[in-house]
């Protein structure tokens, strides 16, 4: 060893032992992982180390002794994972244990003896037991502090975890120190080892014969007392969580067979208490027992245990999130589960059930389902569903009688609720105990007694449910009737007792309902529903049996539906039925696919050749259908493309041999769905698909317009350019375009001829293609054309696709727009307003084109980057203005602008625009037409106003927002004007009182007026925000 | 020690369920239902002080009467509550409305002495001018729900 390290080593000694209070414990902590790395690293040896500590450990002086002690201690801990020699763990540990009576240094004792002892393998059995004795004699846990104390818990607990042969030969001895160390601890942490002390302990003295026996009482008695655990300070100050608590008292409770004698009667004894809570926790502790302690030891304890769950049960409140009864029940299910017989004997004699089965009869009004009956029900599906002996004692005591019963009440007008609620219950019971043992091994159900009288019953049942489902005039009978049968439906194929012609009957009487009983909505649904359920079963299970009867009862007959013509039933419910049973699985999606491609294409010819309305409806329906449910689904399916491209080229193939002639508003709304349908079909698809659809849809554009070059006001022209322009807006950006300059020039002549959706095609074309001279080309073209508002609105939408993408062009189109609104004050005043909106175009998100689900190329933050090119332009140009519809023009664009760009952007920019926007607020507020504008900038200045970083911004101009929402208070316009700028001066009254208050009166007189508004919900903001501004006054007080 | 309460134990009533109204008259009864008891935690609509019968409007007169019952006989407080009543009336309402409050018949020992006190233009502008008392006022008024 270096002197320099030794000089070292003795200055850090130093430090962590000088008790004065120089040294803060930081600087304590650091020499002592100091002194940890120099051992680690094997700088110095420990046997050095301890010379050097030498005095420090023996001196007389208590404090400095308890330092010295503690270092050497902790020092142990934290070199835990260096290996040491035998021998030097032999004299430390021997020095460790003696230690343990030097009641003035125990901290230190305790820390080195649990870290020693942690190494385990390190130790000898003899060293242990030396630990262990010094331990007993020395040691009265709770007389000491709480730190000191969960230290000697956590040797204890080392001791049983370690070194169990040690802990069996001390015998008696051990057991009563841990008696006697854990009575009476208080401390939350303290509490979580010794419940954890009594639970290790019990493993180690398995059988009944030992030493443990005879302390169980008395280890009993204490571990009781904390029974249930309860907080009388509800925010302790540390972090031992109730429920954790809880449950290693749960463990230590449970964790003997020997505890049974004491347990059980406590637990009932707090089970019959008035606390819910203890009702719980009793509930929670007895099941774990059960489980646990076995049913052997638990058979004596029968009785009382179902008598006091009675009570629980049937005192406790009926609903979803009640806690006693949902643990009443799983423990219900526990006694059941664990004994072969006993218990369930206890339910089917017991006097109250039976009584209850026996009156059923009487339970004649349904819509007060009469707690006691449900209580029963709720009894006995648990015990049905938990074993299968139980389920056979439960079908073999009861279910007879209750299908006679339910038989005989059935000849009646409504059949009886009590009997139907009940059968359908059990039997969704014996479903459930089929399907849990299905999932893990196949039991051959078919011999057992329940399935013998299942099958007896089986048709009698039937018969009953649908005879309530069809005949009944009350829902709740007919629902619980569906519920029935579909339960029937829903055994798996291979359980005998509900036969394959039982299952196609239910199948056939559903569908009859599906197909006549339209009219009640609530049946129709919940039939419809269980008609999926059963298909999404039988799909899942993979029944082969089951799924030819589905095939041709089902899914047959509702694909039929939709092209018979002569039913009664609702276009819409039949389209609604076909897609939902679609969902099932792929097979039937696609041969409802076929049949909906089929009644599309009719219905589309017949409302193309007359016009005729209902065939106009339908197929809006079924596109609407097609749009809303099947392409959806098949984005989840994979290689489905398909689909989609037959679709949208089917739609093609119709278009080119139609001959189209009506031209309707109707049929306007006809042309947006398909439109809307083809550009969703054609999105769905993959990049060789959409080329291919692409090429198919050129061509006949470009026969078309040979043929007719001169007249394009043709119906049929009009729809051939507009899903022309649904497909190009769909593309994706990677598909191949073989003609990009003739498309180009097809959708100019287009957007010039008034097509607004070839002005969203012209936009998508280039955000999605790279196009270099073609972009230069158009926009030179459609710039020629400035008096033209079409031209101009496809320039806007041209500006939008080029902003998105982040194409430097666009630079020249907001060039342009700006000139044409600062310099040309002589034109049109509708077209300039129309310039000022395509700021609104390029900055505003849109359905109908350019969006994610149509693929668009989209930049992040592209927004923020038209606001800063705008922003400084239309600025200066307000301010330079004259003309006041020029300057009216400049505030509609830079509102659109504002309104649309993210509000951290402008926030950040709050300073120099809260001016403008107010200036614009004033003029705008002039034109009724701009209400829309102005109740946006409205809601971005209620932004700035609620946000922390735009508060300076707002203070500073404060007086001008103040006079201006003063204005808007009164706006005749729009009531949600006058709404938000109510609420932004109640958040005013919330600025620095000075700013503020010299405006008091003029608020409170302009509210005044406010009070009287037409609106009611405007003269509440107005009352609230009067009785803000009117306490400010009073708040001076307190200041 | 604080001083002692007037009415240490008051009857506490359940709140009325409250519909969406469209008759502007209706709106008032919301505007001071909620004002808290000078003494106690509860609202006026709570202790029964005042009640969705006792509120008289008329829009097309702009006229308004509230008839409020203190708790008990010879409460010190009804002036205050009265207070808080205009108050509250006259920042909730348009100006062009007149308000008349009144103690209901036989419920208050002096009866006439609290009424004059209430409807006089003059003292009830004096009352606000007392720091003191539109502090009390303002507490009463703070908004208790949302």
């Amino acid at each position: 060893m270096g002197d320099s390290t030794t000089i070292n080593c003795v200055k850090h000694i130093e430090t962590y032992v000088d008790s004065s209070s120089s040294k803060s414990p930081a600087q304590q902590d650091e020499s002592l992982d100091a002194i940890a790395k120099l051992l680690m690293n094997d700088m110095i040896t420990l046997e050095s180390l301890v010379r050097e500590l030498g005095m420090y450990l023996t001196t007389t002086d208590h404090i400095i002794r308890a330092r010295g002690i503690l270092l050497l201690a902790e020092l142990l801990t934290r070199i835990s994972s260096k290996p040491l020699e035998t021998a030097t763990i032999h004299s430390l540990i021997g020095f460790f244990a003696e230690r343990l009576s030097d009641w003035r240094a125990l901290r230190g004792a305790l820390v080195g003896c649990l870290a020693l002892m942690r190494r385990k393998g390190d130790i000898s059995n003899t060293d242990a037991s030396a630990v262990a004795q010094s331990f007993m004699q020395n040691l009265q846990v709770q007389s000491l502090g709480q730190h000191d104390r969960k230290l000697c818990f956590e040797i204890l607990e080392c001791l049983i975890d370690c070194y169990p042969d040690t802990v069996l030969t001390m015998g008696d001895d051990f057991v009563y120190v841990i008696c006697e160390a854990i009575d009476g601890e208080k401390d939350p942490q303290c509490l979580l080892l010794t419940f954890h002390l009594v639970e290790i302990l019990a493993q180690l003295y398995p059988d009944s014969s030992t030493s443990l026996a005879s302390y169980a009482e008395d280890l009993f008695n204490i571990l009781g007392s904390y029974f249930p655990i309860h907080f009388t300070h509800p925010k302790g100050e540390d972090d031992v969580k109730r429920e954790e608590l809880s449950r290693a008292l749960m463990l230590a409770f449970a964790s003997t067979p020997l505890f049974e004698p004491f347990a059980i009667p406590l637990l009932l004894e707090k089970l019959s208490s008035s606390l819910p809570s203890s009702k719980v926790e009793s509930l929670k502790y007895l099941s774990h027992c059960t489980i646990k302690y076995g049913a052997k030891i638990m058979l004596q304890h029968f009785q009382p245990l179902w008598s006091s769950l009675k009570d629980a049960i049937f005192t406790s409140e009926q609903s979803d999130s009640n806690k006693i009864l949902s643990e009443a029940l799983v423990l219900l299910q526990n006694l059941i589960h664990q004994d072969n017989g006993e218990f369930v004997n206890l339910i089917i004699k017991d006097a109250d059930v039976n009584m209850t089965l026996k009156s059923l009869s009487n339970y004649k009004i349904h819509d007060d389902i009469k707690h006691r009956l449900k209580t029963i029900v709720q009894i006995l599906y648990v015990s049905t569903s938990s074993s299968i002996a139980s389920c056979n004692a439960i079908f073999q005591s009861f279910f007879s009688e209750l299908v006679n019963g339910l038989e005989k009440n059935s000849l009646s007008e409504n059949p009886n609720f009590g009997y139907l609620y009940i059968c359908g219950e059990l039997l969704a019971a014996c479903r459930n105990l089929v399907m849990k043992n299905d999932e893990t091994f196949s039991i051959n159900y078919n011999n057992e007694t329940w399935c013998d009288i299942l099958q007896r019953f089986c048709s009698s049942l039937t018969f009953s449910f649908v005879k309530s489902m069809k005949e009944s005039n009350e829902d709740v009978y007919s629902q619980l009737g569906v519920k029935g049968l579909k339960i029937l439906a829903l055994f798996p194929g291979n359980f005998s007792p509900v036969s394959k012609s039982t299952f196609e009957d239910i199948l056939g009487e559903f569908i009859s309902i599906i197909i006549l009983n339209f009219k009640n909505t609530s049946l129709w649904g919940c039939v419809l529903n269980a008609l999926i359920e059963i298909g999404s079963f039988i799909e899942k299970s993979h029944d082969h049996e089951k799924m030819p009867s589905f095939d041709v009862i089902v899914v047959k007959k509702t694909v039929d539906l939709l092209s018979l013509d002569n039913l009664t039933m609702p276009f819409s419910l039949k389209v609604k039925l076909v897609s939902e049973i679609g969902m099932i699985n792929l097979k039937y999606m696609m041969k409802i696919v076929e049949e909906l491609n089929k009644a599309i294409v009719t219905s589309l010819q017949k409302s193309w050749s007359d016009g005729n309305s209902k065939s106009i409806e339908h197929a809006m329906i079924l596109l609407e259908c097609y749009d809303e449910k099947i392409l959806p689904w098949f984005q989840n399916v994979k290689d489905s493309d398909d689909v989609a491209v037959n679709f949208a080229l089917k739609i093609w193939d119709q278009i080119e041999d139609s001959t189209l002639v009506c031209d309707t508003l109707v049929e306007k709304k006809l042309l947006e769905t398909t439109m809307n349908t083809m550009k969703h079909a054609v999105a769905n698809c993959s990049e060789e698909s959409q080329s291919k659809i692409l090429d198919k849809a050129f061509n006949i554009l470009s026969l078309t317009f040979q043929v007719n070059e001169s007249n394009l006001v043709k119906p049929k022209d009009e729809w051939i350019i507009s899903l022309f322009d649904s497909v190009i807006i769909a593309l994706h950006p990677k598909t191949n375009i073989k003609n990009p300059k003739k498309i180009l020039e097809f959708l100019m002549r287009s957007l010039i001829n008034g097509h607004t959706s070839s002005a969203h095609a012209l936009g998508s074309l280039f955000n999605k293609i790279e196009l270099k001279e073609e972009i230069d080309i158009a926009f030179s073209h459609l710039t020629s054309f400035e008096n033209d508002g079409f031209a101009l609105g496809g320039l806007a939408w041209m500006g939008k696709g080029l902003l998105m993408r982040g194409h430097e062009k666009v630079k020249d189109v907001i060039k342009f727009f700006l000139n044409f609104l600062i310099l040309d004050s002589q034109k049109d005043e509708e077209l300039i307003r129309g310039v000022a909106d395509s700021f609104g175009i390029m900055m505003s998100d849109s359905d109908v084109c350019l969006n994610k689900r149509l693929h668009a190329v989209i930049r992040p933050l592209y927004k923020q980057r038209l606001f800063s090119i705008v922003m400084p332009v239309l600025q200066s140009a307000i301010v330079k203005s004259e003309s006041p519809i020029t300057r009216s023009m400049l505030h509609r664009a830079l509102a659109h602008v504002i309104s649309n760009t993210p509000l951290t952007a402008v926030l950040g920019e709050a300073k120099k625009i809260i001016p403008l926007m107010l200036d614009g607020l004033t003029i705008l507020s002039e034109d009724v037409q701009n209400r829309d504008i102005v109740y946006n900038l409205l809601l971005v200045l209620s932004g700035i106003l609620t946000d922390k970083k735009g508060q300076e911004a707002i203070v500073e101009n404060a007086y001008i927002i103040i006079r201006c929402l003063n204005k808007l208070v009164v706006y005749t316009h729009m009531m949600l004007v006058r709404e938000t700028a109510i609420q932004c001066l109640t958040a005013m009254s919330d600025m620095p009182y000075s700013r503020v208050y010299p405006f008091r009166q003029e608020v409170v007189q302009t509210l005044s007026k406010a009070l009287d508004d037409p609106k009611r919900s405007v003269r509440q903001e107005a009352v609230k925000c009067r009785q803000a501004w009117a306490s400010i006054s009073s708040r001076s007080l307190h200041i | 020690m604080a001083p002692a309460l007037i009415n240490a134990n008051p009857v506490v009533y359940e709140k009325k369920e409250r519909p969406a109204r469209s008759r502007p008259g209706d709106a008032f009864s919301h505007h001071i239902r909620d004002i808290k008891d000078p003494e106690h935690p509860y609202s006026l609509e709570e202790l029964k002080v005042i009640t969705e019968d006792a509120i008289e409007v008329d829009d097309k007169r702009s006229y308004v009467r509230v008839t409020f019952t203190p708790t008990v006989e010879h409460c010190s407080m009804a002036t205050v509550i009265g207070l808080c009543l205009r108050v509250k009336l006259m920042r909730s309402l348009p100006s062009r409305f007149k308000v008349d409050i009144k103690v209901a018949p036989g419920t208050h020992a002096t009866e006439d002495a609290v009424n004059k006190q209430l409807n006089d233009k003059e003292r009830v502008a004096a009352a606000l001018e007392n720091p003191n008392l539109v502090d009390m006022v303002d507490e009463c008024l703070t908004p208790s729900y949302e």
